[in-house]
């Protein structure tokens, strides 16, 4: 797994494309679009097995497994997104991040590549409707005829409505 | 082969220093942490030169000195003090026990290097 | 300083801080109206120990206080000077003000200097005044800019009191390269030299590059040496006994000196310090004759010192007790078996936990499936693993005990908060501990001080009485608080009891009223105690700034809750109070029982459960608006639906076709109600909130045997949520 970056540059608290030069990318599908996250954040790729429910957490919060023996909560974007088909098969994958020095994981329908993306090929979000909030939205991205959802990933998990954190909850 | 040195001294930090020190200068360490634990040590391992210093538990560095200058095997060899203990008085009780030398604390490791390859170099 | 040190900090600071607290121990202990040499000495050693490390490893603060402490130590231990209840107090002070600029060097905070030179200066006084009773207070003039060497005077310094006993003073003449050296490290060194004696400065006016000084001083070449060691390079530093000066100096005599030499540079340069090549690097020497000597060294060195070394000698003839060996008494607080043990750091140790947890369940897997093959053909395998199991087992059991400390770790921090807290309140308390030797595991160790401590302030604030009301109770003057600690079954009981007043009950029971709580004249004692532990709650008549103002016990309760343990109080009015927390011996580990409700597991800790068992179908009972309640050998119990709290869908919903464990907790006793059991086993605590959040009901996670993750379930919160509906 790729996990060099060219130029690492600060993230900005606003969701405006930043002026870094070349920035990668892991894309990959949920329902017929497509995002990208820092590759950056990625930890590990992996199938999707045996979940352990938490109690009365929201739908999209999948359970826990068990990575190495550290428990690592798992997140089902397409729920989340309120994308229509949420089916667990053998290419269902399970992005792992490390993001705020916290290990979690996310379902995705599938991971296609890694791509760079210069700055020139990311635009700032427009308005996207309901399906998902720009403020997690780091910009789009153009790669020949593909159009890349660039989501900040780090900001959507440590976000409230995602409940993942303790201090999330006040 | 490498001269072998009985590092003594109740205070970790000071003898882990001292060994590190020596062992980087290619000696061979034993550390004690008081004097009753040296002269096992002492007994138990041949040793070149003896580094001690004064002001410890069960037993104290002159009683060391005393206790070593009667075996055998350590009438000859260097004993150096190790002290910040102050005044001449320590001097003279260290020597009249039988010390080969003294060497103030605190010291840099390249003091101390410079003493002991006076001795045994 | 050579960088190489650096790797010795943390040994050092580890090492201080555990001589610290050594000292502090032996100076709680120490009886003023007969001190016992072996404490004194004890505590000299400490501070010795301290002092010689921070030397060697450049903390020069702390070189500084430690000396200052040490000086009066060793005139206590010699007997020149006889302990006071004020010089403790100072004692405890200067270690705290050393903690503190530990602490500084750690980069945990920042040493107050001014902290640290009052209490030289108090320790200074307390070694000098017996000297020179009373003190004398000598005028301080300020010259610090008589320090830097821009003029071609002589500046005598006036600052320090002359001490009486000038026989064993002796004038060294100093010199060394201040090449390279800033005006503001000159001047510190020459304040840090005027703390030994009477400095006077010869530098010549054109000498841009040398240093000389004179300085009369009781203290040893040793001293000045120490002093300027690490401020000026040793090659270029020269000290020798000025040969052309008496021992008897004097102010006055310097100061005609002085007047003599004004205008005389050359003078100065080639009289007073009759300067012999020294060799480069004095601070070490040899003995000659000694064995091994080496042969070439210098006689003249020996023989220069020689004249002072009587002098100095004549002059303590009477102060033999230096080194006299202590004897093995002595050393109950410092390990002699040090050498036989290593440091390692606590992470190290989690790490090694986490892995023979995962070796654990790997284990545990392997037997799962080894268990499918035929024990008669493969019967090697099978030996195998269950040599591996019991293997797997004592290496865990092994590790486990890394962590395990006694609990007098904790334990040790209350002589000092007894001590100061009971003279504050101008009570009289003795603390009594007992089984210091318990151990348990380290994490708890440190989250069960602060809850510790604030039930033993409580215990002196709220418990013991003052003197007089004890003896108009009938009692001793002093009060006693017990300190108790034992294994039971797989707890550990920590204790702290007194002899003070007991809880009011009526007392009690009028302050719930009071805050409104829901109460009632036929509670039991045991239900008023618990009380106390509501939040805001606090029966102090005076709320003092010790314990009173009723935030805390609500906490400590919280805190104890936490750590998987539990508190317990017992009371008799006017007699005392015991409160008794019980805590697991590990947090890692834990016994429990797996249990399945629908696809999902979990582990119910077995220390909560007194049995299981499936009931009949007419022991199960419906109360309208309530749920469901089990007859239990005549008890009604709420019933527990597992899945209901969870949310799942269950193999089972009829009570009667499922199983009831029967839990009990703080007092209350509920059914749960599962599919059924799976088995018991032994294990490993994992966090969910290292990754996720806290969830409700649930107090952790752990993976089982096949490598999924079964939750914890927190069972005083479930029976605890059952009760507040039911009652």
């Amino acid at each position: 797994m790729l996990r060099e970056q060219v130029v690492v540059s600060a993230t900005t608290p606003s969701g405006s494309v930043r002026s870094h030069t070349v920035n990668e990318f892991l894309t990959f599908r949920l329902g017929n679009e497509e995002y990208g996250i820092e590759i950056l954040k990625v930890q590990e790729i992996r199938g999707y097995d045996s979940i352990t429910q938490i109690a009365n957490a929201p739908s999209f919060i999948k359970g826990v497994v068990n990575l190495r023996g550290v428990i690592v909560p798992i997140v089902d974007m397409r729920i989340k997104f309120g994308l229509s088909d949420a089916d667990y098969n053998q290419f269902t994958v399970v992005i792992i991040l490390n993001v705020a020095s916290r290990v979690m994981g996310i379902v995705v329908d599938g991971v296609s590549d890694v791509i760079s993306l210069d700055a020139e090929q990311m635009r700032p979000a427009p308005g996207l409707g309901p399906v998902i909030d720009t403020e997690y939205i780091m910009g789009l991205g153009t790669v020949d005829e593909r159009m890349l959802i660039l989501i900040d990933i780090e900001k959507l998990m440590g976000s409230s409505d995602m409940g993942l954190l303790d201090n999330s909850l006040n | 082969m490498a001269k072998t040195i009985l590092a003594v001294d109740d205070s970790a930090s000071i003898r882990q220093m001292v060994a590190f020190t020596l062992k980087g200068a290619g000696y061979e360490v034993i550390e004690a942490v008081d004097g009753q634990d040296a002269l096992d040590k002492a007994n138990a391992y041949k040793v070149n030169l003896v580094l001690t210093d004064i002001n410890m538990p069960r037993m104290d560095g002159l009683k060391l000195l005393e206790l070593l200058r009667k075996l055998s095997h350590y009438k000859a060899i260097p004993i150096l003090m190790l002290t910040t203990e102050s005044g001449d008085e320590m001097k003279a009780k260290g020597r009249a026990a039988g010390a080969t030398g003294w060497l103030v604390k605190p010291f840099d490791p390249k003091r101390l290097l410079e003493v002991i390859g006076k001795v045994i170099g | 300083m050579s960088t190489d040190l650096e790797q010795f900090y943390e040994i050092f600071f580890e090492e201080s801080s555990e001589l610290l607290a050594d000292m502090e121990t032996c100076l709680l202990r120490l009886d003023v109206n007969s001190p016992d040499l072996e404490d004194l000495n004890a505590i000299f050693r400490a501070a010795h120990s301290i002092k010689g490390g921070a030397g060697t490893f450049g903390f020069t603060d702390m070189t500084e206080t430690t000396h200052m402490l040490e000086t009066l130590l060793d005139k206590l231990r010699k007997g020149e000077l006889e302990v006071r209840s004020e010089m403790v107090d100072a004692f405890l002070k200067a270690g705290d003000v050393i903690k503190e600029q530990l602490a500084g060097h750690r980069g945990e905070g920042q040493a107050d200097p001014a902290a640290a030179a009052a209490i030289c200066e108090e320790l200074k006084r307390l070694s000098d005044e017996v000297l020179v009773p009373p003190a004398i207070e000598i005028p301080i003039i300020n010259t610090k800019t008589e320090i830097i060497p821009v003029e071609n005077e002589v500046a005598v310094d006036e600052i320090r009191p002359v001490s009486m006993d000038d026989s064993s003073k002796l004038t060294y003449c100093i010199q060394f390269s201040n090449d390279g050296m800033s005006n503001a490290t000159i001047e510190n060194l020459f304040a840090n030299l005027k703390q030994l004696g009477i400095v006077e400065n010869n530098t010549p006016k054109n000498e841009k590059e040398l240093c000389k000084l004179k300085l009369t001083t009781s203290n040893s070449e040793e001293d000045i040496w120490e002093t300027l060691a690490f401020v000026v390079d040793p090659a270029n530093l020269k000290i020798e006994v000025d040969s052309s000066d008496s021992a008897e100096v004097n102010v006055t005599e310097t100061r005609i000196s002085d007047a003599t030499h004004a205008n005389v540079e050359s003078l100065v340069e080639e009289d007073v310090c009759a300067t012999t090549p020294m060799p480069p690097a004095p601070g070490y020497g040899f003995f000659p004759g000694a064995p091994a000597a080496p042969k070439d060294i210098d006689d003249s060195e020996f023989n220069l010192n020689s004249p002072q070394q009587q002098s100095v000698g004549s002059n303590k003839n009477e102060l033999q007790a230096t080194s006299n060996k202590p004897s093995s008494k002595a050393n109950t607080t410092t390990p002699a078996n040090e050498a036989s043990s290593i440091r390692v750091s606590v992470e190290k140790v989690d790490q090694m936990i986490n892995l023979v947890g995962e070796l654990v369940i790997t284990q545990a897997m392997l037997a799962q499936t080894a268990s499918q093959f035929d024990p008669v053909v493969f019967e090697k395998l099978h030996s195998g693993m269950n040599q591996l199991e019991r293997n797997t087992r004592d290496l865990q059991e092994s590790v486990m005990s890394i962590r395990m400390m006694p609990i007098s770790f904790v334990f040790s921090r209350y002589p000092r908060v007894v001590r100061d807290l009971a003279s504050k309140l101008n009570k009289r308390v003795e603390l009594k501990t007992v089984g210091e030797n318990t151990e348990l595991d380290k994490s708890l160790i440190e989250k069960i001080a602060d809850p510790l401590t604030h039930l033993v302030r409580n215990s002196l604030d709220h418990g013991i009485e003052t003197p007089e009301r004890r003896i108009a109770a009938g009692k001793v003057a002093q009060g006693t608080i017990t300190l108790r600690a034992f294994h039971q079954g797989g707890s550990i009981v920590i204790e702290v009891s007194d002899d003070g007043a007991g809880l009011n009950r009526g007392k009690i029971l009028a302050k719930a009223r009071e805050r409104g709580l829901p109460v009632h004249d036929g509670m039991t004692d045991q239900e008023v105690w618990l009380l106390i532990f509501e939040a805001g709650f606090s029966t102090a008549e005076a709320v003092t700034d010790v314990s009173g103002r009723g935030v805390g016990m609500d906490v400590v309760k919280r805190n104890i809750q936490s750590m998987g343990g539990r508190i317990d109080i017992e009371s008799v009015f006017g007699v005392g109070t015991r409160i008794s927390i019980r805590l697991p011996l590990t947090l890692a580990i834990l016994d429990g029982l797996s249990v399945a409700v629908g696809d999902q597991m979990f582990i119910v800790p077995l220390n909560y459960i007194t049995e299981s068992l499936q009931p009949s179908a007419a022991d199960i009972k419906t109360v309208s608006g309530h749920g469901r309640v089990v007859q239990v050998r005549g008890e009604y119990l709420p019933v527990i639906a597992l899945h209901e709290v969870f949310n799942l869908r269950p193999n089972v919903t009829a009570v009667h076709e499922g199983i009831l464990v029967i839990l009990e907790a703080e007092g209350y006793k509920a059914a749960l109600f599962v599919d059924d059991l799976v088995g018991q086993h032994q294990v490993v605590i994992k966090s969910l909130e290292s990754n996720y959040r806290r969830v409700q009901g649930v107090s952790g996670a752990t993976i089982m045997g096949d490598g999924k993750v079964a939750l914890i379930l927190d069972t005083a919160a479930l029976v605890l949520s059952s009760k507040q509906e039911f009652v």
